[in-house]
């Protein structure tokens, strides 16, 4: 147990201090880099709740796809790369009041709905759940419309991102 | 583990990715903060999977996770498409529909 | 109540005639409409309807002469009062339409018909061929439909539309051939000089109820003749009040019956036909005034206080008039304008004779002066148709006619005869009853500028014969006896002009007028019965009177036909001749109001009147006009424009700020919107939270 909350807790530092930086840092390189980091450290957590397959998917698309999709964006938009330009906009103030509010109002809630007493058992019998077979016959067998449609939206947005990013 | 810690987390990361959604210039950026809510998300589900045995959760996360994808590829177009436009990449300058 | 006080008597009702005297003015009203409807269709003959008419009217006259002097022997001699309609009644106050028919009506309604009818059979002669010969007929009977109308009146607002008809023919009449101006301005100054004296009749009629509703102590207010001469002289009735009434009504005589100063149109009124002359400005139109002053003797009674003898108005207002009458006849060229003159010095004789208490005398010379009158002014008609080819200048056309016109020289010495006062004649009944009277009432001054009036009448007349029908004949035309429809009228008025005088010749003992005309009994309320001069016949009065129209004649023989005297002397003498020219221009009176009043009020009181109008009257319309609109203006600026407009325009600022302020929240930034879309939820989540 508490191997577990060592590395949860280590982990949701790192991954806390990395997501402050994602939104706060001037340097828009850096703040995908630090996404990279929290990605990292959202799969690790995956793996904490041995859900393998989520977790390697994350990596796979999240890390390899989406991060470098966001570098591809960042080059052709040239944001300024050197990060000297301050990159937060004027509402930053409100936002953060916002945001803290919403913090607050999430962590109330959250801990009136689920009290400290409900626990996620980290044993063998979490092993079951996540199997990667099973997942996949849920998947395949269960959702497999929506499994289906998401195939479609795939390539919905494919044509959609063409279509848009056309130069005519 | 107690589950109101995942949820914190996720918590946490939602609202670091909304106080970037309002507080970024770029879309570049903002797109990753979106990112960051979507990931808040998928750690709720896959704590709510572990906690409730069931693999429903896993399947929505793996949807997420794809559909965020997909969403990252058509906004980075249209951002693209924008900064083609507007010669800027930042959103706090595009206030054509200014009443 | 006089017609029901006959009643009382127990007799039978009034006559018919008498009850019924209103046709005597509706029938000659009748044949004037008849004439102007249908008379060019007739054309010449149209006379025929007035001849008829008023042979008809003169007929009815002398049966209610009759009747009237049956109702003098049996009934006193009530008057006779018929109210026929009436017009208005309100409230205690009354007035309408009737006829009073007492002797004095009766003889005036005689005298009117009988000299009417003889002119429309003279003017069908002396008229023939006139480019408006219906038109006259038509205005005659029209004439003396008002003129009957005016005498048998039984109150005085019938008296006073009578009053204005007779002037509305006299117009029409002068102004017969209005092709020439000079015609045209007699007319109108006719009509202008009577109506400035009929502003005096105006006020004093209607003074005249006042008289009765302070006699009776103010329970009756009434315009009939009877009543008001009841009321002045039964003593309730302030002595002021009276004085005014008989003022005013006084200048409306002065004006209608020419006496000095408004006596000028009388001359310049001969420019009408000589019938018309001799209708209206000798017998009955100009007697009108006299005519007035005999009916509400009452009123001049007390109001001149003619009792008390000594100087009153009337009389002055007389006496002047005969001397300045007579004067100026002295050096007229023109037969008619003597013959003008001549009435306008009866007149005065009239109008002194009522002044001096001389009731009677008054009337019995109006009622013979009417005949001898028109005989001489048809005389001289008949001397210009026949003898002087149209003219009528003395000097120039005429003389020596008697050769050629014995019918008109005779009728027309007969008639001078009468008016000079030959004894036997008319006027000698007459006038010297006047003179008579004036003696007899204490007024010596009057009883002797009568005299000398007579004394210069003599002599005018005298010179005016001898230049028409003595000596050679001088004018270039053939002379020659004018034909029957002009001369039998004359003769019949120079039988009247002879006989007439003796119904009141009292040396005989026949008082016949007397009895008839002036009111006398009890009963006689309207009139001061007993203290009027009750004239009577002294031998030497006569005499005296006989004397100085001997004197005339003598005068008048030896300047004209025996040439004695300074012939010439107003040629050689400036004193004379001064006095010759203040004579001939008539005193300058027709200067003075021609060019001193009608030129002042042309000119200066016009000037003035605009003066107001443009500055007064237009500035304080203008004024108003511009304060209204400058008040207008500032409402505009003041009101409309800061208040109202301001209201309205701040209203639409305002929200236009509030727009401006609100429309910061539209910044088109899609992040500010995120930003307050996220901000309200949390917002609403924090609320929901606490509030469980």
């Amino acid at each position: 147990m508490i191997a577990q909350h060592v590395v949860f807790w280590i982990l949701a530092v790192g991954m806390a201090i990395a997501a402050i930086k994602v939104v706060t840092t001037n340097n828009v390189v850096h703040a995908a880099l630090y996404l990279v980091a929290v990605l990292a450290g959202v799969a690790a957590q995956f793996l904490l709740l041995v859900a393998e397959f989520v977790a390697w998917v994350q990596v796979l698309i999240y890390i390899g796809t989406v991060v470098v999709l966001f570098l591809f964006g960042i080059m052709l938009t040239r944001a300024p790369m050197r990060g000297d330009e301050n990159q937060s906009n004027s509402q930053r103030i409100g936002s953060a009041v916002v945001a803290l509010l919403l913090l607050g109002l999430l962590g109330v809630l959250i801990v009136k709905a689920f009290p400290s007493g409900q626990e996620i058992v980290l044993d063998e019998s979490l092993l079951a759940y996540s199997e990667t077979g099973a997942l996949a016959t849920t998947f395949l067998r269960d959702y497999l419309i929506p499994f289906e449609v998401l195939g479609v939206l795939l390539t919905a947005a494919l044509i959609g991102a063409v279509t848009i990013a056309r130069r005519d | 583990m107690a589950l109101n810690l995942f949820l914190m987390l996720g918590a946490f990361l939602f609202c670091t990715g909304a106080y970037g959604v309002l507080a970024r210039k770029s879309g570049v950026l903002i797109l990753m903060s979106i990112e960051l809510m979507l990931n808040a998300v998928t750690i709720n589900l896959v704590a709510f999977s572990a906690f409730t045995h069931a693999v429903t959760g896993l399947v929505f996360a793996l949807f997420v996770i794809a559909i965020a994808a997909a969403e990252v590829g058509v906004g980075l177009a249209i951002v693209l498409i924008i900064y083609r436009n507007s010669r800027t990449p930042n959103f706090d300058q595009l206030d054509q529909l200014r009443g | 109540m006089f017609a029901a006080e006959t009643a009382a008597h127990g007799a039978a009702a009034a006559p018919w005639i008498l009850e019924n005297a209103w046709l005597v003015f509706v029938i000659p009203a009748i044949s004037w409409l008849i004439i102007i409807l249908f008379g060019k269709r007739f054309g010449e003959k149209c006379s025929w309807i007035g001849i008829a008419a008023l042979a008809t009217c003169s007929a009815l006259s002398c049966w209610a002469a009759y009747e009237w002097t049956q109702q003098v022997e049996h009934h006193h001699g009530t008057p006779v009062v018929n109210r026929l309609f009436t017009w208005w009644q309100s409230n205690g106050f009354d007035f309408g339409f009737g006829i009073q028919i007492d002797g004095l009506a009766v003889m005036m309604m005689f005298v009117v018909t009988l000299i009417s009818l003889l002119v429309h059979v003279y003017s069908t002669e002396y008229l023939k061929g006139d480019v408006r010969y219906t038109h006259y007929f038509a205005s005659l009977s029209l004439f003396t439909a008002s003129m009957l109308l005016l005498v048998t009146a039984d109150n005085t607002l019938q008296l006073l539309v009578g009053w204005e008809l007779v002037g509305l023919c006299s117009f029409m009449l002068i102004g017969h051939w209005w092709e020439e101006k000079a015609n045209t301005n007699a007319a109108l100054k006719a009509f202008l000089t009577t109506r400035t004296g009929d502003v005096g009749l105006l006020i004093g009629v209607i003074i005249t109820p006042f008289i009765v509703y302070e006699a009776t102590g103010g329970k009756h207010f009434s315009f009939s003749i009877l009543e008001v001469n009841s009321s002045a002289l039964s003593g309730g009735v302030g002595h002021a009040l009276l004085l005014a009434c008989a003022s005013c009504l006084l200048l409306g005589i002065i004006g209608k019956s020419g006496q000095f100063p408004l006596h000028t149109w009388l001359p310049d009124a001969m420019a009408g036909p000589t019938p018309v002359s001799a209708l209206i400005h000798a017998a009955t139109m100009v007697v009108a005034g006299v005519y007035l002053g005999a009916r509400l003797y009452g009123v001049f009674w007390e109001g001149f206080s003619i009792n008390a003898g000594g100087m009153n108005l009337m009389a002055i207002v007389g006496a002047i008039t005969i001397i300045i009458g007579a004067a100026l006849a002295f050096v007229q060229r023109d037969i008619k304008k003597v013959l003008a003159y001549s009435t306008i010095s009866q007149l005065g004789y009239m109008v002194m004779g009522l002044g001096v208490g001389a009731w009677l005398g008054a009337i019995f010379h109006l009622f013979t002066h009417a005949f001898f009158k028109a005989n001489l002014f048809l005389g001289a008609g008949s001397v210009s148709h026949s003898g002087a080819h149209h003219s009528f200048d003395m000097k120039a056309d005429m003389g020596g006619l008697r050769k050629y016109m014995p019918k008109t020289f005779w009728t027309f010495i007969i008639g001078t005869l009468a008016l000079t006062g030959f004894p036997l004649l008319a006027g000698f009944w007459s006038k010297d009853e006047i003179i008579a009277g004036a003696g007899q009432g204490g007024f010596q001054l009057f009883a002797w500028v009568g005299l000398i009036g007579a004394l210069m009448t003599a002599i005018y007349m005298g010179r005016c014969v001898y230049l028409t029908f003595f000596g050679e004949y001088r004018g270039h035309h053939h002379p020659h006896e004018s034909n029957n429809t002009l001369t039998i009228p004359l003769i019949i008025l120079s039988v009247f002009s002879v006989g007439i005088g003796f119904i009141n010749a009292a040396p005989l003992g026949i008082h016949w007028f007397k009895e008839w005309i002036e009111p006398h009994g009890a009963e006689a309320a309207h009139f001061p019965v007993e203290e009027i001069t009750h004239i009577e016949f002294h031998y030497s009065e006569a005499a005296l009177a006989i004397a100085v129209a001997a004197l005339g004649y003598f005068i008048a023989w030896a300047w004209n036909w025996k040439k004695w005297g300074p012939h010439g002397i107003t040629q050689r003498n400036a004193l004379a001749r001064s006095g010759y020219v203040f004579l001939e221009r008539k005193y300058f009176l027709d200067d003075l109001y021609t060019g001193v009043v009608v030129g002042f009020i042309k000119g200066p009181l016009a000037r003035a009147s605009y003066w107001v109008n443009r500055y007064v009257i237009d500035g304080v319309a203008n004024g108003l006009g511009s304060g209204t609109a400058k008040l207008g203006d500032a409402v505009y600026r003041g009101i409309d424009r800061s208040v109202v407009d301001g209201a309205v325009n701040g209203l639409a600022e305002a929200t236009g700020e509030v727009g401006g302020v609100l429309r910061v929240v539209q910044s088109g930034r899609v992040q500010r919107y995120a930003l307050i879309l996220v901000g309200g939820v949390v917002v609403i989540g924090v609320a929901l939270v606490l509030a469980n």
